[in-house]
């Protein structure tokens, strides 16, 4: 490839991206950009930034071989980064540590977020606990009782968590009710959006936040692992751990980038959030992106047992990876994200968040087809523990069958 | 001409008022609308009901979640418009979140609109940054276009938009979403001035928390006219097609 696609920028990733918003919301987007680019070239904010990497976070996160797992795998090496060992248990803290020191830059004493599985919302909390900010979490009805361990992990860091009952009650009506909040509440309040989704600047603020994790693992793969992956993975809702692995990887031609959405029910029923590849080009969220939507526009509701992957949108950088054709996107059903997770817990002894099983999965697909000698980065973005009710639930089922 | 920005320009103060199209079923919102215009408003903003409506609280959503239940299609929409602008001679603006429109395909739908007697689009969640398909195409069709200006938006962003809107200029009363509320934002006075600075003569009208008579009068002391929604949806809510046309005769009375 001749450009780099690295140094793509936003507003726009080719017919992607923008900021179709409510003008309400424009003076805000205008001060955040401004303060992220002050920010990004000051020596100070980015010394601050890896210091709570390397202290609070736990960074760099390792890489860990899962030899057992690879043993399903076709004789592909398969390859951890372990983004669930950081502090608050995902790669979600990486975007949120940045975009807190960013609010008190602006001097916002207030932030909100959206959450769908809760791991975006337990890391606002967490930043806004360590830096004194109040917090208010929108979470749709039907996600906080799913994740329910996470909503009490919010409330105990002192975020006061708001059931969203509009829609379909998840992930996507949260987002709706976070806008709202904004609109009314801009003077004051940072909305601490969790995913490479919404208007500029956050689908490239939110991305380079979590590029760390591509970075560190490319270099990790150098140097430990013998030479750069066939192939890198990662689970896409709305794509940020997937793209903070990706960017690192999108100038090396000959390293393939997979994002795995969620199927559902499977990729032949109508029940799924297989975006990228069911949707088409549409507005919501402030962006254009590929969406599920009906002949009129109107946003068609998701479905995933991974309430972190139930969104019917998704980030407007993977939309223009994909018609690039640079990543490839395939979905993975409920069940064979399942499986995967259990796989991976008696295997290696690493229970996977299930929105990360769907990478896994994926994996365990992909292997058969790269061959003996290949070998497979997978994000490993979150751990299971939120998620042990379901999964109970899930596997109590079968096993009475 | 905008037919919107006569309605406006006549002597009096006015009162721009929203139902939503389809609620609850797309006959009853055509009676709605047409009782609404044969009250007294002055010009009639008719609102598609969208699965994400962000600008919009929660008594606009709830009767545009019903009208998505009850089969809205936005074909029907067209059909709509072009009974109410046959029965009453009040300006029609359809208004719209920018998907479904983007879905039809923008010429088409201006094309439709327009066939339909509409006489523009108002436009929540476009800037007119993003614009550029519906200002070339409202322009060869002559419609109305109204975008949004708002307490936050700079000098120079609500110069843009007063330049590029006609008909008039949306100009939003207090950082919010619509619904009723009690105490009229000072803020309001600032949006128009600094529309009124960019141009003298383009028309602007105050929208968003507006729901009594004292709010509409005061609010046409200093622009061209008010907007108000909710409050209408909630009347037809609470006593059908004969508490809205009280409730807009209750709002426009003693309008000179």
């Amino acid at each position: 490839m001749s450009e780099s696609l690295r140094a793509q920028t936003g507003p726009y990733f080719g017919e992607f991206g923008g900021r179709f918003v409510p003008e309400s919301l424009i003076a805000a987007l205008d001060e955040l950009e401004a303060t992220y680019k002050a920010a990004k070239s000051d020596p100070a904010f980015r010394a601050e930034l890896a210091e709570l990497h390397k202290n609070y976070t736990g960074r760099p996160s390792i890489i860990t071989e899962a030899k057992r797992f690879a043993e399903h795998a076709g004789g592909a090496r398969i390859l951890l980064k372990r983004e669930d060992l950081n502090h608050t248990g995902s790669h979600k803290i990486n975007n949120v540590l940045g975009q807190a020191l960013l609010a008190k830059r602006m001097g916002k004493k207030r932030i909100i977020a959206e959450t769908g599985a809760g791991q975006h919302g337990v890391a606002s909390a967490t930043a806004a606990a360590l830096f004194g900010l109040e917090c208010v979490v929108y979470m749709g009805q039907v996600d906080t009782e799913r994740q329910a361990l996470n909503v009490a992990r919010m409330k105990l860091l002192g975020a006061e968590v708001v059931p969203v009952t509009t829609g379909s009650k998840t992930l996507k009506d949260a987002i709706n009710e976070a806008l709202r909040d904004w609109v009314t509440n801009v003077d004051t309040t940072h909305y601490l959006l969790g995913t490479v989704a919404g208007p500029h600047p956050f689908p490239e603020m939110v991305r380079d936040f979590h590029s760390v994790i591509g970075n560190e693992a490319r270099e990790q793969m150098l140097r430990d692992f013998g030479g750069l992956p066939t192939a890198v993975a990662a689970c896409v809702g709305g794509g940020s751990n997937a793209i903070g692995i990706f960017h690192a990887f999108l100038d090396d031609e000959n390293v393939r980038l997979f994002g795995f959405e969620a199927a559902g029910d499977g990729m032949d029923t109508d029940r799924h959030a297989a975006t990228l590849n069911y949707g088409k080009p549409g507005v919501l969220h402030g962006a254009r992106s590929y969406l599920l939507q009906d002949e009129d526009g109107q946003t068609v509701e998701s479905h995933s047992i991974s309430a972190g992957l139930d969104y019917p949108g998704v980030g407007p950088e993977h939309s223009w990876l994909k018609d690039l054709g640079r990543a490839e996107y395939f979905g993975i059903s409920d069940a064979e994200a399942m499986d995967a997770l259990r796989l991976m817990s008696r295997t290696e002894g690493i229970i996977p968040a299930i929105e990360t099983a769907h990478a896994l999965a994926g994996a365990l697909k992909l292997g058969p087809q790269l061959g003996e000698g290949s070998s497979i980065l997978i994000n490993l973005s979150g751990r299971g523990d939120k998620d042990m009710e379901t999964a109970a639930k899930y596997f109590g089922l079968l096993d009475a069958k | 001409m905008s037919r919107t920005a006569n309605a406006l320009a006549t002597p009096g103060a006015k009162l721009i008022g929203y139902f939503p199209a389809g609620y609850p079923t797309l006959d009853a919102s055509v009676e709605a609308a047409v009782a609404m215009c044969e009250s007294g408003i002055d010009v009639l903003e008719f609102g598609v009901p969208y699965s994400d409506p962000v600008m919009d609280g929660l008594v606009i959503q709830h009767a545009t979640e019903e009208a998505l239940r009850n089969g809205f299609k936005l074909k029907n929409l067209f059909d709509a418009v072009r009974e109410i602008t046959s029965r009453v001679q009040t300006p029609v603006l359809v208004m719209t979140y920018w998907n479904p429109v983007l879905q039809f395909g923008v010429a088409e739908f201006a094309r439709e609109l327009a066939a339909s007697g509409a006489a523009g689009m108002i436009t929540p969640d476009l800037i007119p940054d993003e614009a550029a398909e519906w200002l070339r195409i409202s322009d060869e069709l002559g419609l109305d276009r109204v975008f949004l200006s708002t307490p936050t938006s700079s000098d120079q962003r609500a110069a843009t938009t007063t330049n590029l809107s006609r008909g008039f200029v949306y100009a939003v009363s207090t950082m919010g979403i619509t619904g009723a509320r009690e105490d009229l934002d000072k803020l309001a006075r600032g949006v128009v001035a600094k529309i009124r600075n960019a141009d003298p003569e383009q028309k602007v009208a105050v929208g968003i928390g507006i729901s009594t008579n004292e709010q509409v009068k005061e609010v046409n002391e200093y622009a061209d006219g008010a907007i108000v929604g909710s409050v209408f949806v909630t009347s037809y809510q609470e006593g059908g097609i004969e508490a809205l046309k009280s409730k807009v005769r209750e709002l426009v009375a003693g309008l000179n």
